[in-house]
């Protein structure tokens, strides 16, 4: 049974109260950081690697009511490989869907090295009981997801019911086994940087090995300064107990621009350690293209049309 | 038949940042031109865009809108020609010019004459700031064309609020002329919005317009008492200005809120 | 317990990422091979005959020979500039004024590139400050006096305002250009005339401004720049015709100039030094703090008046902030000043350097325990890495004296009212920072704090909208806002 390493699991009452009084954030100064942060000039060699590194990370995804086999074998082909005419260009690290596409995915990938990631636990809104949810992560697994993305209770932490978020969470990642837990915040709905941090901290005490912004369904979804904001929640975690947990912020990165940024945020809040897709993705569909278009640029010195790349 | 024959311009609404006909298709004519002749529902149009574009506004900086306006400025002195033929001449452009220039000197100076830090008789911080009211419609003085216009609307603005002028019945082309200069001003499309019409049709609308939070009746004439009585539905602000230039011709269009906040440790 | 495993870095290799050089172009300015005194609407030579170089401190080459004013220069400045006042900018409308300063704002904007890689170059800072900071908030200072030059009646009710006269205005190398805009956009407004001093080492700001002023068809005589060094800058504060002083530099010279107009009815401001304190309570946001830390000491390489240059912690929370701040500090890129990644850029002398390198050596002989990141300087110009002490006790040179440079002493507090009185055991009293997430005791401690400006969970922040100033020997008078304007007007 996963034990929740930061906050006491059973004291229902005193915990709930004390949460508020966690971690405050100065949002001014936060968002301050950021941008300071986004004007790094990133050129030359250290451009093209920090493209590369972005391809690598991206989990492209497909999370709509009309996903069809046929969109999902495409997007596949396109993660394996991304450039048709430049083979140097790497894999994507993985392939998100929802679990009616797992299948699929699975089977199409076959085993190249690109993962098959599912939402699961009644994605986006999370507004089921969580039979339903545990349900929904078993049966993805059993289809042959290799990471689950899941979503917070929203409700329950909006009115103060931490515990119940909590204890999803455990339940979910207990479902999970090994299994890759991704746990999404839905940032744009927590209202305050402060709530976002304490998101942070609860589902990390609770199990996830990665914290997700956004299940891409909500504006905002993923920023610069919420993702900070998480990184460094990440920061003082591994400061206090060593464990090494990753974030992805997702939904909203469509350039190659912004996705350089948030290298940078990476880079100078955590370090070179956790510059990897092990700890570290992109949750985009559109990105690929542009990071494609930028990195040929770079290749060739001409500004590219998106007709030379495909659509999938 | 000799000489060129010049492309006409035709006189239209300013709503949104665009320049639609009137909704109703009517015009009517003014200084030898076909107008735009607004109708109720070009009001509440102006009312929305105005509605819609008043956070930005008043959300942007006080420098921010002091820069706006300094352009509007600028926009207006390199129209000089055009503003001149639909107004009285070059003194009355000069003059809206610089009354434009002055009132946007004064966004970022509001609050340190206007506002206060208040000695009050406990362990408290108060603080009073002024703040724009919203949503401001005018009814612009007949004459001058120009100046009377740009005497009422500047200051709403320098304000951060957000402006539905009716322009002068008899002389409205002036209050077109100075919709391009605010169209390429890089002022937001919806801060300002001018109709022309009939003033008898048009104040009454927006009078009685629950999204409107105030009401200048510095032009309305006769129907000024009127206008004051709507106004009373939604407790508008009823604002009745000079010509001249002050900080209270902005301070009309400005609400006051007080903070307090405790001293301790 | 499974989630325990992840406590060692994964096996794929992550991706250690060194950022190119980005440079800016230093294309954008072109100096002239020298430039003489801007006297009357014209570069004229100066009649001391005298001229000396300045140059770039990141690498110490030559920028262009320099004007070195003498008594003489001085005195025709000084006439240029009566002349102008007598003959037109005083009777002027305060709307036409108004106008001659908002096309100066404006020009500032069009040209900012340009001023921001002269900047940079002159005076080591880097060009991500030059470019953000510097040159707007400059050009905002000119955009916002413009403003009130013909609304003076209503920034002083009853009073009726009038200029002065000639002001004579010495500026120091820290901001060239911001303290230029600091003193000419107040003065013109209210009609006075100016004759300026820059800063021995960083005069060419001012002398772009000069063309600024030309293409802004500025009346001859209304703005006059005179380069030169200390001597120069005595001959104005002495010269007879100068109505008023306006000074901002190092409390020592601003003490001189104090005695040598005494007695002489010359209107005086003071800009002087400071030791700010830093005071951050253990319910701050640390994150946060320590980004307000960093921007309070390493911002400008530390060379600010009202630079943090004193951290205050509440001891409960010393060890983590500190060590959250030294991790900071390695992610600091001292470098070449027009690299757009560069954060921390050269010291402008070597004066200065030796002064900073000076009190550091005092810093460990007296006892503290020093911290500096791995940075590789460049072997010419002037560097110093960023340099934090802790273990700092009141009494430490490093905690009384300026150091002007980027070095932090840190020292600790338990209550509030300890906080207040460390901060305040000190002749200076220009800034201060709190830290808390506490409304109430931000408006507490600002109450009690002895300094002309405070930062409440900020630190560095200006405004033209803003006075800023300081208490005790940091100076008197303030810049900025409404009250800016009463140093350079008198009242009927």
């Amino acid at each position: 049974m996963p034990q929740a390493e930061l906050l006491p699991r059973d004291l229902e009452l005193p915990f709930d109260l004390r949460l508020p009084r966690v971690g405050a954030v100065d949002a001014v100064a936060l968002e301050a950081r950021a941008a300071d942060l986004a004007k790094r000039s990133i050129k030359q060699e250290a451009k093209l690697a920090a493209l590369d590194l972005a391809v690598r990370m991206i989990d492209l995804t497909t999370l709509e009511g009309a996903d069809t086999p046929g969109k999902v074998a495409a997007l596949c082909a396109k993660a394996m490989r991304p450039d048709p005419a430049d083979a140097t260009v790497p894999s994507v690290a993985a392939v998100c869907v929802y679990p009616n596409l797992v299948g699929v995915a699975r089977a199409k990938l076959g085993d190249s090295p690109v993962k098959v990631a599912s939402v699961a636990t009644a994605f986006p809104s999370g507004q089921s009981p969580i039979e339903v949810k545990l349900t929904d992560v078993r049966l993805a697994l059993e289809l042959g997801a290799d990471e689950i993305d899941m979503v917070i209770d929203r409700g329950a932490f909006l009115s103060g019911r931490y515990a119940k978020v909590v204890d999803e969470i455990v339940r979910v990642k207990d479902a999970c086994g090994a299994t890759h837990l991704k746990v999404i915040l839905e940032t744009g709905e927590l209202g305050t940087y402060d709530n976002v941090r304490r998101a942070s901290l609860l589902a990390i005490a609770a199990g996830a090995d990665f914290i997700k912004t956004s299940t891409g369904k909500v504006s905002p979804a993923a920023t610069l300064p919420v993702t900070l904001c998480m990184l460094e929640v990440i920061r003082d975690v591994h400061d206090d107990t060593g464990r090494v947990i990753g974030m992805k912020p997702a939904g909203g990165i469509r350039t190659a621009k912004q996705a350089i940024q948030y290298l940078c945020v990476l880079n100078e809040t955590l370090g070179p350690a956790w510059l990897t897709p092990d700890l570290f993705r992109f949750g985009a569909s559109s990105l690929l293209n542009d990071v494609l278009m930028q990195i040929r640029k770079q290749k060739t010195g001409s500004y590219q049309s998106g007709d030379y790349f495909t659509l999938d | 038949m000799s000489g060129r024959l010049p492309v006409r311009k035709t006189y239209k609404l300013f709503i949104g940042g665009a320049f639609p006909r009137s909704e109703s298709g009517r015009t009517f004519e003014a200084q030898g031109q076909n107008v735009a002749r607004a109708s109720r529902k070009d009001a509440r149009d102006a009312v929305k865009a105005a509605r819609g574009a008043f956070a930005t506004w008043s959300g942007a900086t006080a420098y921010n809108r002091g820069q706006v306006l300094y352009r509007l400025a600028e926009m207006m002195e390199a129209r000089s020609a055009d503003l001149a033929a639909t107004c009285s001449g070059a003194d009355e452009v000069e003059a809206a010019v610089d009354r434009v220039v002055w009132y946007a000197g004064w966004t970022d100076k509001l609050s340190q004459v206007l506002g206060a830090s208040n000695a009050v008789a406990g362990p408290y911080f108060s603080f009073s700031v002024p703040e724009p009211t919203g949503v401001v419609a005018i009814v612009v003085p007949e004459s001058p064309a120009l100046l009377g216009l740009v005497s009422r609307v500047a200051p709403a603005l320098a304000g951060g609020n957000a402006v539905v002028a009716v322009a002068s019945e008899s002389h409205p082309l002036a209050a077109i002329e100075l919709a391009e200069a605010a169209a390429t001003s890089d002022l937001p499309a919806g801060v300002l919005n001018i109709l022309t019409g009939r003033r008898a049709e048009l104040a009454p609308v927006l009078a009685a317009h629950m999204d409107v939070n105030a009401i200048d009746v510095t032009g309305a004439g006769e129907v000024g008492a009127e206008l004051e009585a709507l106004a009373a539905d939604n407790v508008k602000r009823v604002v009745h200005g000079g010509d001249g230039q002050s900080p209270w011709e902005i301070s009309a269009f400005l609400e006051l809120k007080t903070v307090w906040h405790p001293i301790g440790t | 317990m499974a989630d325990l495993d992840r406590t060692r870095v994964p096996a794929a290799a992550p991706l250690a990422w060194e950022y190119a050089p980005a440079p800016e172009s230093r294309d954008v300015v072109r100096f002239q091979e020298r430039y003489g005194l801007f006297v009357g609407g014209e570069l004229v030579d100066p009649r001391s005959a005298e001229w000396y170089s300045t140059i770039e401190p990141a690498n110490e080459d030559h920028l262009a020979d320099i004007a070195l004013a003498g008594e003489e220069d001085v005195d025709l400045a000084v006439r240029a500039a009566r002349d102008a006042f007598e003959n037109g900018w005083s009777t002027l409308p305060g709307s036409e004024r108004a106008k001659y300063v908002f096309r100066i704002a404006r020009i500032l904007l069009e040209r900012s590139r340009e001023f921001a890689v002269a900047e940079s170059l002159n005076s080591g800072k880097p060009i991500k400050e030059s470019r953000d900071v510097d040159v707007p908030i400059a050009a905002a200072h000119f955009f916002y006096y413009a403003g009130w030059a013909d609304k003076l009646e209503y920034a002083f009710p009853n009073r009726r305002p009038q200029p002065l006269g000639v002001a004579g205005q010495i500026i120091p190398w820290n901001f060239p250009l911001l303290m230029l805009a600091w003193k000419i956009a107040p003065a013109l407004a209210c009609g006075n005339t100016v004759v300026l001093k820059p800063s021995h080492t960083t005069p060419l700001t001012a002398l772009l401004f000069a063309d600024a002023c030309r293409q802004a068809g500025l009346p001859p005589g209304v703005v006059n720049i005179v380069t030169g060094d200390g001597r120069t800058g005595a001959a104005i504060v002495r010269h007879p015709d100068v109505d008023k002083i306006a000074f901002t530099g190092s409390t020592g010279v601003g003490k001189d100039i104090q005695r040598a107009i005494a007695g002489t009815g010359k209107r005086l401001t003071l800009e002087l030094g400071g030791k700010a304190a830093n005071i951050v309570f253990d319910d701050a946001a640390l994150d946060q703090a320590v980004e307000g830390i960093v921007n309070g000491i390493f911002f400008n390489q530390g060379e600010v008046c009202c630079a943090g240059s004193r951290l205050l912690v509440q001891e409960s929370v010393h060890e983590q902030l500190i060590a959250k701040l030294k991790r900071r500090m390695g992610t600091l890129r001292v470098g070449d000043p027009l690299d757009k990644n560069t954060d921390v850029g050269a010291i402008n002398s070597r004066e200065q350097l030796e002064r900073i390198e000076e009190l550091v050596e005092s810093g460990r002989e007296e006892g503290a325990e020093i911290f500096q990141p791995e940075c590789v300087l460049p072997e010419r110009g002037f560097w110093h890495a960023p340099t934090v002490f802790t273990n700092v006790a009141q009494s430490y040179r490093i905690a009384q004296e300026e150091i002007f440079g980027p070095v932090l002493s840190v020292l600790t507090f338990r209550t509030p009212e300890e906080a207040v009185e460390k901060a305040n055991n000190t002749a200076y009293g220009l800034s201060a920072g709190v830290w808390t997430e506490k409304g109430a005791r931000i408006f507490w401690m600002a109450e009690r704090l002895r300094a002309g400006v405070v930062w409440g969970n900020t630190f560095n922040r200006f405004d033209p909208a803003s006075p800023f100033g300081g208490y005790k020997e940091s100076g008197f008078g303030r810049e900025g806002g409404r009250h800016g304007l009463e140093a350079y007007l008198r009242f009927e």
